[in-house]
């Protein structure tokens, strides 16, 4: 490593001094001359007909601007908010697809839905007006569960939607799959609930609209982990405004973990509103909001099960899930349940037949879409729970039937039966790794401690692998995308020899001013405070699809290579003229370019300011400029995986769970800085932990009313409800496809860390019997599962 | 927020004068106050601070025990050495308050005022036998809290200071709520003397008194002794977290393990 700061150092974030000393810039930090503020009118009902809206009381209120609703936005021609993917049924029918406004259009589908905005002079007169809107409802029967959406006598959401259903589809060999039960020696059968969850960024969502008369130009400042979708998909769709019209920027942002990749009602709200009063218009989510209205996670019911041979090996898998929609689809919601999810079946298993089925429903709740995984932990719960049922069927060690069945790293690259191709990944190598690190063989040893102080002890694996560098546009597409999924970036040498990056990635949290600036100072050898990344504004990026999907460096990071080889194969031109040699005799490394055999030699810095003041510069043959700009679409996905093993402690006096011990083993590829690396990791591992013991959204069925609305009931993990962890990973296995080698860190500790955890809690409740319990493994669930024992089993 | 006045005093008497008004509002560590504030669930016409006044400051030994004043921020309480010496058990419920921050602005008076059922330090003052002064009068703390955020101070009154009896020996032993941190059940078990007191709190409306368990314990102060006893779980709280006989069970849990804290 000739860069102190280049590939592999652990260099601290660069971003850390702003945001730790209060320095960052948020959206609801930006003020604006004449700006207004902007509070919703929400529907208290989750299911209701808006008769009426009297809106005279609140415009004659204090400060008040405008009352602006649904009607306004109709009349002004305001479209739909669009779906960015379409899934077709199994019998080939397209998704339905009901209108979503962002301003609802005399009905109301969930509690928080948006019926009116009150715009103000200061939001407290906004707030104090928007009490004072009357709106006339006439409440409806609503349905919250999916699994009683689906039922006949389930209120119906969309008229469009009958029976509440979006789509049902299936992916798979269904007739392979019933032969190979057929014949199957053993059966593991598992029946489970992937709870509900609320994303809570630490930044709630904000959005400020502005609109310029003089050239007719919008800007839109938002909480967004791609702002030029924003611009595609409410430029195009819903507002009518040309690309060149229209501007957003996402500047910092606090936190997204999917929930800021959608296209919200309230962007369309302010930027169509600061024109039609204009002025700037601002609206802030409070806390109550975020629980409400960002789009929610998870969600799914599944029955699953897998056909083994006498020995345990996988025969077969078949899953049948219910997909839990929310009352409107929102940005990318179909595809999570879907491709995110079924293609990601087979796991680390060479299973020879898979059959999946989703149906996906509208219910009374608040859209469920992306979260930090999106798809990948509901698949990797399912499957790695499933084996866990499947050891104690076949009479295996649970470590054992893993490895029985993995994939072997020598039939890389490897097709499975649900449409993906792996291209690395050595899964029993993640195994070996994590066996010795967590003392596999010590367990019994620790039981046995435990018990002699009254406690439960388990163990529990998850040997995960996930789908991630989003995506092969032209994959995408065949599978209903509606987008490209390609990167774009930028690379400005400045005529002294700075560098500026301009990346379609967006960073809010992940480290990108980081990370990529040591890909650049690796490749130039420049100084790394040399290199600015600039990020999350259309007026300056050239274009981008944005932060998910742990894609930044696999795909954001492919074409900040591919731009920088252009730089280096001009400034190698450049060289090759000033050193008066012949270009194939220059020789390029760390950023020097020297003639072989020679010590003449030239820095990037010399040749970035002849670059710029071309006076000894090949002219016929070159442009002045040291400025190149690529575009990256991935050949594949990218597949992280690895080996997680936790170890749990539970009180059976009160049923409280401890995580007691948590290790990694990851595989994701080579490593750009493994601090951040490592933060990711533990990240991750706390989300995977909090929806395992922890995290619940929860609605009232009966009523459709969030229960888990603010943080007295909604329980986010905390410092003190997890241990150390202790993370490895190894760069045996880098990604075959892309530049770097590089697969992606971002999600894999909330992929792997629910399924461990569980797993961990059902062998400590093993001893009574227990083969299951659903997330979140709540003190009074486990109390409940041991007070229910069967009697002998308890007294053992 | 709604709008409102503000004023800060810097005595009792003056602070008993400006919460005359129907619609003021006295504020403490704002801990329950000012969230309600925020959501617009309140809309008093005045806040009257209580942080200036000295009076209803500082924690002294008095005789047979402590007078901690209203205005003890929760971690004071945690952190002060006489509390620690005298009754180590008031000392650590305070500091499992909720989080840090709100141990850093909560106080005594606060709590017991606000009557949460959930709050720990309404365990206390059943246990430890206390009597709670106000501006007007002394209140024993068997009778303050009268039910769900119910005591028995009347419109405007002022808690001033809490006296707690030391006791032979005591713990508190709290079962968290894992979202708020607040008591899903809370049991302070207390010997003075012959006596024995077990207050619960989080469990039902309001604090209650264990007669059976007090007499078990009075007869053998060991967790043994619980053996087999339980309360009702009639009229027990039930929500989200805990349903009524689960939180049955946890009292007789946390009742033990009270005992074995105290030793
Ligand atoms: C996140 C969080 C977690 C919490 N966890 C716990 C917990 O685990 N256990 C627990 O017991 N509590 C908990 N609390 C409550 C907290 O500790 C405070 O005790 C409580 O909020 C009230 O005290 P305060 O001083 O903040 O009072 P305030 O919020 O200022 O006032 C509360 C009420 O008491 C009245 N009042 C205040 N002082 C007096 C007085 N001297 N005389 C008469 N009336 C008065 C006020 O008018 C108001 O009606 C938690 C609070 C939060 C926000």
């Amino acid at each position: 490593m000739a860069n102190p700061n280049g590939v592999g150092a652990s260099v601290r974030r660069l971003e850390d001094p702003r945001f730790l000393t209060g320095r960052g810039n948020y959206t609801d930090d930006f003020k604006r001359p004449n700006m207004t503020h902007l509070v919703h009118v929400r529907s208290p009902y989750p299911h209701a007909l808006v008769k009426g809206i009297d809106a005279s009381a609140a415009l004659a209120a204090p400060g008040v601007v405008a009352v602006l609703t649904g009607a306004d936005m109709e009349a002004d021609k305001v479209g739909s908010l669009p779906c960015g993917w379409q899934i077709h049924s199994k019998d080939g029918s397209p998704m339905k697809e009901p209108g979503h406004f962002p301003l609802a259009r005399g009905r109301v589908r969930y509690v928080g839905d948006a019926v009116a905005v009150v715009i103000a002079e200061t939001k407290d007169q906004a707030r104090d007006a928007a009490e004072l809107v009357v709106v006339d409802y006439e409440e409806l029967p609503a349905v919250t569960a999916s699994t009683r959406a689906v039922t006949a006598e389930a209120p119906q959401v969309h008229d469009e939607a009958p029976g509440n259903l979006c789509y049902d589809w299936h992916l798979g060999d269904k007739a392979a799959v019933d032969a190979a039960f057929a014949q199957a020696a053993h059966v593991a059968t598992i029946d489970l609930v992937n709870n509900r969850l609320v994303p809570n960024a630490m930044e709630p969502r904000a959005a400020l609209g502005e609109y310029d008369p003089s050239n007719g130009e919008y800007t839109l400042t938002t909480t967004s982990q791609n702002p030029h979708v924003i611009r595609l998909l409410m430029g195009a769709f819903v507002l009518g405004i040309p690309e060149h019209k229209l501007r957003v920027v996402a500047p910092d942002v606090g936190g997204g973990f999917g929930s800021k990749i959608f296209h919200y009602g309230e962007e369309a709200v302010v930027t169509w509103a600061a024109k039609k009063i204009g002025r700037p218009v601002k609206w802030t989510a409070d806390r109550s909001e975020s629980f409400l209205t960002d789009a929610h996670g998870r969600d799914h019911v599944s029955h699953a099960e897998m056909a083994m041979d006498q020995d345990g090996h996988f025969l077969a898998l078949r899953v049948s899930t219910l997909a839990n929609l929310g009352a409107y689809l929102s940005t990318f919601a179909p595809s999570i349940p879907t491709y995110l999810y079924a293609t990601l079946l087979a796991g680390q298993y060479k299973t020879p037949a898979i059959y999946a089925e989703v149906k996906a429903v509208f219910t009374n709740t608040a859209p469920v879409d992306a979260y930090r995984g999106a798809g990948r932990p509901e698949a990797c719960y399912l499957i790695e729970r499933l084996v866990d049922i499947a050891a104690g069927v076949a009479g295996l060690d649970r470590a054992e039937i893993r490895r029985r069945n993995f994939i072997p790293a020598s039939a890389m690259p490897y097709q499975t039966p649900v449409a993906l191709q792996y291209d690395s990944g050595d899964f029993a190598k993640n195994l070996d790794i994590a066996l010795p690190l967590v003392d596999y063989d010590g367990f019994a040893a620790r039981k046995a401690a435990s018990k002699a102080k009254g406690k439960l002890r388990g163990i529990g694996f998850s040997t995960y692998i996930e789908a991630c560098g989003i995506a092969p546009s032209n994959v995408a597409g065949a599978l209903g995308a509606r987008a490209g999924l390609y990167e774009c970036a930028e690379v400005r040498f400045h005529p002294t020899g700075s560098v500026t990056v301009f990346t379609g990635s967006h960073s809010h949290g992940q480290g990108h001013e980081t990370t990529f600036a040591q890909l650049v100072a690796e490749r130039f050898g420049v100084p790394i405070e040399n290199v600015e990344i600039v990020h999350g504004d259309t007026a300056k990026i050239p274009f981008g699809m944005g932060t998910y999907g742990s894609r930044s460096l696999a795909v954001g990071g492919s074409a900040l290579v591919k731009a920088m080889d252009k730089v280096e194969r001009k400034a190698k031109k450049i060289a090759a003229h000033m050193l008066e040699a012949a270009e194939t005799d220059i020789e390029v490394k760390d950023g020097r370019f020297t003639v072989a055999g020679t010590d003449k030699s030239l820095g990037i810095g010399d040749i970035a300011l002849q670059a710029y003041v071309p006076h000894n510069f090949p002219l016929d043959e070159l442009e002045p400029g040291l400025d190149e700009q690529a575009f990256y679409d991935p050949k594949n996905f990218t597949y992280p995986n690895g080996c997680h093993v936790c170890e749990v402690e539970i009180d059976p006096d009160t049923g409280v769970t401890q995580v007691v011990a948590f290790s990694a083993v990851d595989d994701f590829g080579n490593v750009i800085n493994p601090l951040i690396v490592e933060g990711q990791v533990h990240g991750g591992i706390v989300q995977g932990i909090g929806q395992a013991l922890l995290e619940n959204c929860v609605y009232d069925d009966e009523s459709g009313q969030l229960l888990t609305g603010s943080y007295m009931d909604y329980c986010m993990p905390r410092a003190d409800d997890v241990p150390s962890f202790t993370v490895r990973y190894h760069e045996d296995q880098p990604c075959t496809h892309n530049p770097l080698g590089v697969k992606g860190c971002g999600e894999a500790g909330t992929i792997g860390a629910s399924a461990a955890v569980m797993n961990a809690v059902v062998d400590a409740l093993s001893a009574f019997g227990v083969t299951h319990l659903d997330m979140p493994a709540t003190p009074e669930k486990v109390w409940r599962a041991i007070q229910n024992a069967t009697p002998a089993l308890a007294a053992e | 927020m709604y709008a409102f006045t503000y004023q800060r005093p810097s005595t009792l008497a003056d602070a008993v004068a400006a919460a005359q008004d129907e619609d003021a509002k006295l504020l403490g560590g704002g801990q329950t106050l000012l969230p309600t504030l925020k959501q617009r669930l309140a809309q008093p016409s005045a806040l009257v601070d209580l942080s200036g006044v000295a009076e209803m400051k500082g924690i002294k030994a008095v005789d047979g025990g402590l007078e901690i004043g209203a205005f003890t921020r929760h971690a004071e309480v945690a952190h002060s050495d006489l509390v620690k010496a005298t009754i180590p058990a008031l000392a650590s419920l305070a500091e499992g308050i909720g989080d840090r921050q709100v141990r850093n602005m909560g106080t005594m008076g606060g709590s017991i005022a606000n009557a949460d059922p959930s709050a720990d330090y309404p365990s206390a003052v059943v246990a430890l036998k206390a009597t709670v002064t106000t501006d007007r009068r002394t209140i024993a703390g068997d009778d303050f809290f009268t039910g769900m955020f119910e005591t028995a101070l009347e419109p405007g009154e002022i808690v001033k200071s809490v006296r707690f009896s030391t006791p032979d020996k005591a713990a508190y032993a709290k079962f968290r709520n894992p979202a708020s941190r607040y008591a899903i059940v809370g049991v302070f078990v207390a010997k003075h003397g012959a006596e024995v007191r077990v207050a619960v709190t989080g469990a039902a409306g309001s604090v209650f008194r264990v007669p059976a368990f007090e007499a078990a314990l009075a007869a053998n102060f060991t967790a043994e002794a619980l053996n087999g006893l339980s309360v009702s779980a009639d009229d027990l709280n039930a929500d989200l977290h805990a349903s009524a006989d689960y939180r049955a069970h946890l009292v007789t849990v946390m009742a033990k393990r009270a005992v074995e804290a105290a030793g």
